[in-house]
Parts: C-alpha cells; sequence; structure tokens
C-alpha cells in the first residue's frame, strides 16, 4: 500500500458517517481514430440534490482509480484520461463535516497532503489529462481539474468557484498555487479573494472560459461529446491550446496588492484567511509548485485548527440548515393558505412591504391609508418599482402588467380587507396609534385573518391585548433594506396561537425570508444587541474617547460598517427612539445619549462629512458634542463594548428571547450583516474568553464552532 | 392563385449508433429525447449555412408516444437542442416508417410552399419503451375478424410471409443475414458508415453491464460481424415452432435516433447547402395486416406508377431489414437476385438494428451516400414495411448523375 493510500485510510477512520465519492474508470474509444481512452467519473451515487464531495474515503477511491489509469498510461494502452462528474455536477469539493471533526493538527495536516499527494499524480501522468467540468464545481472540485493539463467547461454551469476564503480557508488543493499560474494573478485574486469576500459569488461556465480558467467552452446539452471531440483534436494535433502570456513582474505583486486591499476593506485584518491565501498567490510567482503547496498545507492545518474556519463553517451551517427550519416553529401543516395581503399604511415602509409580498406571493396586496393622496403616492411607488424592474429585465412585460394589476389602494378598509387572509401594519410606531388601527381591522377582515405588525420596539402582547381575537396577532419585523436583508424575525405574543404562527412561518418562506422565532420582548433581537453596541460606544465617547478612538476600537471585528456609520444609515432619530423604549425597559444597562438626543434635536441626519471622499467628523456634530474627560484606549473600548455585548445575549438567552445562542448569530448574520468569521457574535466571545469572565460559562457547547475536545 | 409545385432535396442526415435495447445496452440510462437532440444539434454543426431561424418545422416519429418520447417531441426536442422559439415541432407516428414520413409530410409541405427547409427524423427507445407498451387494441379487432391475432406481432407476420412464399426458406433467409452482416462489416472497414454517426455520451451505473461511469458511444451496438451460416442454423425460432425466423435474419430490438435536413432544391442553393438526393415519388400503401411484409410492393408500384418509371429505373435499393423474409418477397416479386449488388450495398437492419420510427432517415442517408460514390446510377429508392399492414416508398433521383456512361 502507497504512503498515499495509508495516510487516507488514517484520515478516513477520523470521519465513518463520510458520503463516500466512487471514481468509476471506464474506457472509450476516442473519434477520428484518436486512440483508446480512460475516462473518470465522480459519483456519489445520489441524485444531483446532493451533490458530489471528497471525504478522505472519496480521495482513496480516486488514488485507486488514478493507480489503474497510470499503469494504462505507462504501458502505452491509453493516449489520454479525463475526468468528469455525475449529471449536473462535478465535484463540490471537501466535505466539511469531515473538516469539522479535526482535532488535530497533524490530522489537519494529513487532509492537506491527502488532496495534494492524490491531485498531482494526475499532473504526473504518462498521458495528457483532461478535465470536463459538466456541471457545479467548487473548491477542490475546481482544485482537481487545475492539475489536469487541460480543462473544457460547460456553458450551462450555474457555480463555479473557489469559496474556501468566505469559509475561513484557502484553497489548499493547488488552487492558491496553480490558479494564479493558469491566469495569471490578478484573475486569480478576483476569484480566490474577491468573490469569496463578496458573498461567496459564483461564475458561470462562460465567465470560467472567459477567466482562462478552461481551454474551451461548449454548450450543455452535448457537452461531453463536444469535450471528447475536442480532446481528439487535441491529441491528434489539430487543435492547438493557447494559453495567455502571464505578467510575473509588477502585474503579479500589484495583483496581490489589490488583493490585500479587497480583504482589509472586507475583513479588515480580522479574519486570517485571505491574508494566508494571498501569501501563497504571491509566493506562487516564482512557479514552484511544490513550495506553493507545502504552504497550503500549513495554511489549511492552522486554519483548519483556529477559531476563524469553525466560526465560518458554523456560520454556514446556521443560514444553510437552522435558517431554513426555524428552531420552535408550529408544525407547517397547520398554515393557513395567504391569498390576499392587506397593508396598513403607505408610507415607504409600507410600500417596500406591499412591493416584496407581491413579487413573492404574487396575490392581491391592498393599501389604505387616511387620505387618497398617500395611498396614489404608494400604490405609484409599488409602480415605479416594479417599472424598474422590467427595465432592469429582471421580469417580463406580461409580469409587469400582473404584479401591477395586483397591487391597489382604497380608503375604505372594510372594502379592502374584507376578505384579506393577512393584513400587517406600518404605521407609527406609537402603541395607541397601533392599538386603534388593529381594532379597525379587526371589525372588518375575516376572522381567520392574521394580523402582523413591523413593529421594532413595541409589545406585541400590549398591541393585541384590546382584541376579540389576540391569537392571530403575530410579530413581523424586517430590517432595513428589506428587499435585502434576509432576517425576519417572527414574534409570538403571549396569546398568539399555533396556526398563526404556522401562517406566518409559511408566509416569511415564501418570502424568501430567514425567520427566527423571537419572543415578546423589548427590540427583540438584533435591535437590543446593536443598542447595547451602541449604547456603550456613545457612552465612551460621551465620557470622553474621541470619537475616532471608539471608532476604530472594534475595527478588528470586521464588522460591515463603523457604529457611528451604521447610526447614520439608520437614522439618529430612529436609534434615539430605540434607544429610549429599551431604557425604559432596562434603565440600568441602556441608557440615553445625551449627545446623541442634541444630534437629533439639531436635526442632523448624521455624524459625518464626506466633502474630502473619506468621512470627516461633522464640525456642526463636533460643536454639538459635550464629552467629559475619561479617556479610553481602544483596547479598553473594546473590552467594555463586548463585555456588554456578551452580558445583554446572557441576559436574553435567561430570558428566553430566542431558543439557543445560535438563533442569536443567526440573526445578527441575516439582520445586521455580521461576518461570518465572527459566526454571528457568540463563537467570537467565547474564543476571545469575553463570555467566561461576563457570564461565567461559554455561550456554546465545544465543538459547535470551535475545534471539538 | 397559381402555385408552382417546387422540387425538394435531401440535404443532409445524421444518427446516433445504434444500441442493443435492455438493460445492459448502451443506451440504458440514457433518454430517448437526448438522443434526437443530439442528432438535430449535429446536423446544425454539419450545416453552418442552415440558419436556425430559418428551419419551418421540426417533425420527429415515434412509435410509442410517451414519457421522454411524448410530450409532442418534435417542439420539445427543438427547445432542447437550442433551435430559436420561433421555429415549431411537430410529432409522428407510423410505426417503422415514422422517420420516412416525417420526411415525405414535410417534403409535401415544402413542395406546396408551406416550408423552404425543415429537421425530419425519429427516435425509438424499445429499451425504455418495448413494443406494445401501453396499447389497448379494440377488442374488435378480434371479435369481428377484422385481423388475424398474429397481425399484433411482428414476428408472427414474418412467419405467416414465409408460409404465403413456400421458395423463401430459411436457408435462404439466413444466407441473407449473413451476408447483411458481411456487407456492413465491410461498409464499416471503409468508413461509409461512421461519418454520419452521431457520437453520444453515455452513462452506466449498473456494474453487471460493463464498467460504469460516463462513456462514448461512436459505433452500432447490434454489428455482429464474421456471423456464419453455421451459427445462425441453431438459433431458436420464437415466433413458431418449427419456424423460420429467428433472431439472426431479423433485425433486433434497438435503441437510436435520426434527423434529416430537408429543404426546397432552391433554398437549398442559394443557402449553399448541399443536395444530396432530389426527391421523385412517395407512396404509402395498405396490405393484409397478418403479411406486412409484404407492405414494400404496393407501396413500391405507386410510387413508380407516379414517377413514370419502371423498376428497371432504380439503380440502388435500401430495403429495411425489418425481416430476411421481407426483403426477399420483395426481391422475388421484381425477379431481383438475393445477392443483387443494387441492393443494401452497406447491409441493413439486420447488422445495425432497427429502432422502429428513426430507421427511415437510416436509409436514406446511405442511400445519399451511395448516390455521391455512383454517379452513373440516376434513381434510387428506399422502402420499409410496416405493422398493421402497410409498405412505405420514397423515389430519389441522384444529383450527382453524370448521365448513362
Amino acid at each position: 500500500m502507497s504512503t498515499t493510500a495509508e495516510l487516507l485510510k488514517g484520515a478516513a477512520e477520523l470521519f465513518p458517517d463520510e458520503v463516500v465519492t466512487s471514481a468509476h474508470v471506464r474506457h472509450l474509444d476516442l473519434p477520428f481514430g484518436a486512440g483508446r481512452f480512460a475516462l473518470i467519473t465522480l459519483d456519489n451515487g445520489f441524485d444531483h440534490t446532493k451533490p458530489t464531495t471528497f471525504g478522505p474515503a472519496s480521495l482513496a477511491n480516486l488514488n485507486t482509480a488514478i493507480d489503474q489509469v497510470e499503469a494504462e498510461a505507462a504501458a502505452g494502452d491509453i493516449v489520454g484520461a479525463g475526468i468528469t462528474g455525475k449529471p449536473f455536477i462535478f465535484a463540490v469539493g471537501a466535505d466539511l463535516k469531515g473538516v469539522e471533526l479535526l482535532k488535530k493538527h497533524e490530522d489537519a495536516l494529513a487532509i492537506g497532503k491527502g488532496g495534494h499527494e492524490v491531485f498531482k499524480r494526475l499532473a504526473g501522468l504518462a498521458v495528457p489529462t483532461f478535465a470536463y467540468y459538466n456541471g457545479a464545481a467548487m473548491g477542490g472540485g475546481v482544485e482537481v481539474g487545475l492539475h489536469c493539463s487541460y480543462r473544457t467547461v460547460s456553458k450551462a454551469i450555474p457555480a463555479f468557484s473557489l469559496p474556501e476564503v468566505f469559509l475561513g480557508l484557502v484553497p489548499g488543493w493547488g488552487g492558491c498555487a496553480l490558479l494564479p499560474n493558469l491566469i495569471g494573478a490578478d484573475k486569480a485574486v478576483s476569484v480566490i479573494i474577491e468573490n469569496s469576500l463578496n458573498q461567496n459569488k459564483q461564475l458561470k461556465g462562460q465567465q470560467v472560459f472567459d477567466l482562462g480558467i478552461a481551454d474551451a467552452i461548449f454548450e450543455g446539452a452535448d457537452f461531453l461529446e463536444q469535450s471528447l471531440i475536442w480532446t481528439a483534436n487535441v491529441l491528434k494535433g489539430d487543435v492547438e491550446v493557447e494559453r495567455p502570456v502571464i505578467d510575473r513582474g509588477e502585474g503579479w505583486d500589484q495583483a496581490v496588492a489589490k488583493g490585500r486591499f479587497i480583504a482589509d476593506s472586507k475583513v479588515h485584518g480580522a479574519a486570517p484567511a485571505a491574508y494566508r491565501a494571498l501569501d501563497i498567490i504571491a509566493a506562487a510567482k516564482n512557479g514552484d509548485l511544490q513550495q506553493g503547496y507545502d504552504a497550503e498545507d500549513q495554511a489549511l492545518a492552522d486554519l483548519i485548527m483556529g477559531g476563524e474556519l469553525r466560526s465560518g463553517i458554523y456560520a454556514f451551517n446556521l443560514v444553510q440548515k437552522r435558517g431554513k427550519r426555524p428552531a420552535g416553529a408550529p408544525d407547517k401543516s397547520l398554515a393557513r393558505p395567504v391569498t390576499k395581503v392587506g397593508v396598513v399604511g403607505a408610507g415607504l415602509m409600507a410600500s417596500q412591504l406591499a412591493l416584496l409580498f407581491l413579487r413573492r406571493l404574487e396575490v392581491p396586496v391592498v393599501l389604505t391609508d387616511i387620505d387618497q393622496e398617500r395611498i396614489d403616492k404608494g400604490v405609484g411607488y409599488v409602480h415605479a418599482e416594479i417599472d424598474k424592474l422590467l427595465g432592469k429585465g429582471r421580469i417580463n412585460q406580461d409580469k409587469a402588467n400582473r404584479l401591477k394589476a395586483l397591487v391597489t389602494g382604497v380608503l375604505d378598509k372594510a372594502e379592502g380587507f374584507s376578505d384579506a387572509d393577512f393584513v400587517i401594519e406600518a404605521v407609527f410606531e406609537e402603541i395607541g396609534v397601533k392599538q386603534q388601527v388593529f381594532a379597525e381591522v379587526e371589525a372588518v377582515a375575516p376572522a381567520h385573518a392574521i394580523l402582523a405588525t413591523n413593529t421594532s420596539s413595541l409589545s406585541v402582547t400590549e398591541m393585541a391585548s384590546k382584541l376579540k381575537n389576540p391569537e392571530r396577532v403575530v410579530g413581523f419585523h424586517f430590517f432595513n433594506p428589506v428587499a435585502i436583508l434576509p432576517l425576519l424575525e417572527i414574534v409570538r405574543g403571549e396569546k398568539t396561537d399555533d396556526a398563526s404562527l404556522a401562517t406566518a412561518f409559511a408566509v416569511a418562506k415564501k418570502l424568501k425570508k430567514t425567520a427566527v422565532l423571537v419572543k415578546d420582548a423589548p427590540a427583540f433581537v438584533v435591535n437590543r444587541i446593536l443598542t447595547r453596541f451602541m449604547g456603550e460606544i456613545q457612552n465612551v465617547i460621551d465620557e470622553g474617547t474621541p470619537v475616532e478612538v471608539a471608532e476604530k476600537a472594534v475595527e478588528p471585528l470586521g464588522l460591515p460598517m463603523s457604529p457611528l456609520v451604521l447610526l447614520e444609515l439608520v437614522g439618529p432619530a430612529i436609534g434615539l427612539h430605540v434607544s429610549e423604549t429599551l431604557n425604559r425597559a432596562f434603565p440600568d444597562r441602556f441608557t440615553v445619549s445625551p449627545n446623541l438626543a442634541a444630534v437629533v434635536k439639531a436635526g442632523k441626519r448624521g455624524f459625518y462629512v464626506y466633502d474630502s471622499g473619506k468621512p470627516e467628523l461633522d464640525p456642526e456634530v463636533a460643536a454639538l458634542l459635550r464629552q467629559g474627560d475619561v479617556v479610553l484606549s481602544g483596547e479598553q473600548v473594546r473590552a467594555r463594548v463586548l463585555d456588554a455585548v456578551a452580558q445583554e445575549i446572557g441576559l436574553m438567552l435567561d430570558e428566553g428571547v430566542v431558543a439557543e445562542a445560535q438563533d442569536i448569530d443567526l440573526c445578527l448574520i441575516t439582520g445586521a450583516g455580521w461576518p461570518f468569521h465572527l459566526g454571528g457574535i457568540t463563537p467570537y466571545l467565547d474564543r476571545e474568553g469575553v463570555s467566561e469572565r461576563v457570564n461565567g460559562k461559554k455561550f456554546l457547547a465545544p465543538g459547535l464552532a470551535s475545534v471539538p475536545a | 392563385m397559381p402555385r408552382t409545385v417546387r422540387d425538394v432535396v435531401f440535404v443532409d442526415g445524421v444518427r446516433t449508433p445504434f444500441g442493443k435495447a435492455g438493460p445492459k445496452g448502451i443506451y440504458h440510462e440514457t433518454r430517448a429525447d437526448d438522443l434526437v437532440v443530439k442528432a438535430i444539434r449535429e446536423l446544425l454543426r454539419r450545416n453552418p449555412g442552415l440558419d436556425p431561424a430559418k428551419i419551418d418545422e421540426v417533425a420527429i416519429a415515434a412509435t410509442t408516444q410517451i414519457g421522454d418520447q411524448g410530450l409532442t417531441l418534435g417542439r420539445t426536442a427543438g427547445i432542447l437542442a437550442g433551435l430559436p422559439q420561433s421555429v415549431p415541432g411537430y410529432s409522428i407516428d407510423r410505426m417503422c416508417a415514422g422517420a420516412l414520413t416525417a420526411v415525405t409530410t414535410t417534403a409535401g409541405s415544402i413542395a406546396f410552399g408551406a416550408y423552404d427547409a425543415v429537421i425530419a427524423g425519429g427516435v425509438e427507445h424499445m429499451g425504455r419503451h418495448p413494443m406494445g407498451e401501453g396499447v389497448d387494441p379494440n377488442p374488435r379487432f378480434v371479435s369481428e375478424k377484422l385481423v388475424d391475432e398474429s397481425a399484433l406481432f411482428m414476428g408472427m407476420t414474418a412467419e405467416n410471409l414465409h408460409d404465403r412464399y413456400p421458395q423463401i426458406t430459411k436457408q435462404r433467409a439466413d444466407e441473407y443475414a449473413v451476408r447483411s452482416q458481411e456487407k456492413a462489416a465491410k461498409a464499416y472497414a471503409n468508413g461509409k458508415i461512421q461519418q454520419d454517426l452521431v457520437p453520444i455520451s453515455v452513462r452506466r451505473t449498473n456494474p453487471e453491464a460493463g464498467e460504469t461511469g460516463w462513456g462514448l458511444v461512436t459505433a452500432d451496438e447490434p454489428m455482429r460481424p464474421g456471423t456464419t451460416l453455421e451459427n445462425l442454423a441453431g438459433l431458436k425460432t420464437p415466433f413458431r415452432v418449427h419456424g423460420r425466423v429467428t433472431a439472426g435474419n431479423a433485425a433486433g430490438l434497438n435503441d437510436g435516433a435520426t434527423a434529416s435536413i430537408i429543404a426546397s432544391e432552391d433554398f437549398a442553393r442559394e443557402n449553399n447547402l448541399p443536395v444530396k438526393m432530389r426527391l421523385v415519388s412517395y407512396a404509402f400503401a395498405g396490405v393484409e395486416p397478418e403479411v406486412m411484409g409484404y407492405g414494400p410492393i404496393p407501396a413500391t408500384e405507386k410510387a413508380l406508377a407516379q414517377a413514370g418509371l419502371s423498376i428497371s429505373d432504380i439503380g440502388l435499393f435500401e430495403i429495411n431489414e425489418a425481416f430476411a423474409v421481407q426483403v426477399l418477397a420483395f426481391l422475388d416479386h421484381y425477379g431481383i437476385a438475393d445477392d443483387d449488388e443494387r441492393v443494401n450495398q452497406y447491409g441493413g437492419a439486420i447488422a445495425f438494428g432497427h429502432p422502429l420510427a428513426s430507421s427511415g432517415v437510416r436509409l436514406m442517408t446511405q442511400l445519399a451516400r451511395q448516390f455521391e460514390e455512383q454517379p452513373n446510377v440516376r434513381y434510387g429508392l428506399t422502402t420499409m414495411c410496416v405493422g398493421f399492414g402497410m409498405g412505405a416508398t420514397v423515389i430519389w433521383e441522384n444529383p450527382h448523375f453524370e448521365g448513362d456512361k
């Protein structure tokens, strides 16, 4: 048994539940008498809904297949060898479940080496090798093809990527070393760094070809046939494959520098993966592949044993799995159909909601408001947005006509809501107003209709308290911008029944939102944590720490924007309002910043001016600030802020605001854009020792978002 | 409005290699619609002068129009092949003469002026759709003795034909079959067949059928080169005890697809498309269903009469070899020798296989190649027998004809 086989056998023992991919070897006669050819098919035996992956036993199968092909190549029995995938799937890379199980650095190293040892053999065969990217290819799937002499790609491929950096890894089975040497450092940085950090953007087949990753592109209908015909022509010398000359001088260094700039702007140095990948790309300039592979092995092992990857996988699983099967949601069979939606209010928020319901549910949506002018404006907004979609080609004229015909506005709620199944209000945040609105809706809407509120801070239970049927009231809290942020906090009031809640979750699913079940508690989840977080920043500013020190203090977390920029986006007045609400609920922890109040009173909409091209504190805001004389260092600020956040989350879990800490993280990732490498926030708080310092225990069980014990 | 009948030509034809039906066959895990789609795409690649937007019709034949052979295959195959949405399509069924009928029906429309250019072809995946799948014959056929019960079983109709022509012995049928295999092997060796085959990628997941994974089919699977009379003598006669029809002197159960471009001659010339054959006449005829193999004879009589030709004017014959006895009945009728070199020069369905509704275009593709090679021949015909007692014949003129030398 070869050492590679032994290495993989050892690794396979650590991962008994692997879905094992077979590597079938089949022989065929190439067209035009070009000779006998061995084609390896990667196939895990399931259909396309379970994509093919590489765990250790799968790599061992490929290794065995290559044993056979290698012998045939050496004996002159074949003129070439190829590799392709089952229908619709090439291979989507390493099996993350196996990576999660790894506990020791040496085991992690073995995974990297194992992949390299197997894939490298393709490059070492005595005959030319060909990869046929027939379907989805990611990570190790892309990399196995990079080791081949030639590649073709199907025009029909919807997803092709090296997503490792997105998760907290590096493309470590040759990706970092081979790709820049194939297509140049600049394009490689785009694929490995930029796309990964841009919400894991996928390439389509045409782009794979245009980038030079594939030497030929064929349509999906007869992709494999045409690839094999092309192969025959290449082997006969009838087709010459041209590769672009790569800039190995300054262009290479500039590409790496560009990569660092992108990484800085996205993760602010907070996550190591992108930087490790860039180091390897930088070193690959000399074309020494083995040195690159060794560096990949080291980087993989370090990252697999580090917290960021575990947080990344944890976050990925939250969004992909928990986000799709919300914890605590009632049985979906209880859900009632929603065939017409009412929206109370025709302001901007209400109009955005109307548009969302319209596009996703494609049922009649009726807006009401206090006068015809507002209603016309609301319906006009929706029509204008539909026209924008039409203009961009996102919908066709028929769909635009259909959607426009479905949205209407009426003054009389009785006329609008008498047959509505779901009515959502987005009126002024004032409990008396909302109670009044719900009473009016209840008087005219059918008895089964759900009454939903988009309140961000008021009590859903209190809002329902004066109704005859309070059991049908649910909180339906969206995040701005409604069309972009996936989170929807679904709030169960004291009397909300299972059928109403199930209906709310069913609607959320149709809206394509990530729904999280939340208890009726002040400001629910995201706003409560963000307000505590911002409140602590404002506190240290009010006490005397300079604004820029406070702002920079949290940069290492890699949040999507600085605290004050976020406050600008939310609107200082709304921020102030939420802090007042939480201050009333929890006066000992939530403060109302007098400086923020002054900024709001002065009618300022933000803190910064951008005249010079980058943000500078608005002199008018600076003049309003009244600060104390306690100046903290960045480190002190960060510790104070994180302690506050850890304390608040601890209290929220004690109160049962959500089922588990995972739901907090899911909310922060999908509702506030907090990064994957933090895993939301609780894995980070655990890893940095904040949780234990503040609450005396970690939020998450070991292994959930960390190296298992 | 005065109309002028226009000349119609066979521009080009291709086919997939034919496979053996059944769990070990090469196409067992391949969809029927994919076979015809790939044939259409190859046809378009070979004829870049044909702007796909100018195709006026896609007529695809299948006998069992269920599942992947259903859903108005002509239309769906066009979309799957990447033709513009503006190109319409429909499905055709005349059992074994499906593709042939796709050609003649669209050719009639071209002559009338309704179309300029069309795609006509056929497919039959007898592994996925065995003969008789889902049929529901009207009980009156039997109760009123409209047809003999044997009419539904093609092998039995072939035995009936032997009864009718006692001079056509099993020996003659077997000798004919051996020659068909020999001629086919020779045609392969000389590269006559491969040039019109579309390579097909095939997946296999059942290890009992051979190596698993993706493979590529570039040759006909049913071929049995080296077949001898001794091999054939011992075969069973599954349709009748002590009968004459065996798996050796009949076409098998097969999977495959064909496609052709048919156009008005003017259109072909204007678009620099090849003109491989010129349509002279076509005819269909009905006969007693229980001797359906007799069908080519009256169909040919009609086609000859329409064209004002006699059998002696025909220089090349492509006769579908559903059964050797059916070919021999035709040859006997016209006094042509069993081994006449004008007949099935490249061998026939006994060697290549006969995926029912696809075969008509295979005959034309082979005749077209023979025309190219033999400019001394002016006229050729393609003919086949059809289930439930029919025959179909098309007479073609060789555009390469150089006059009698």
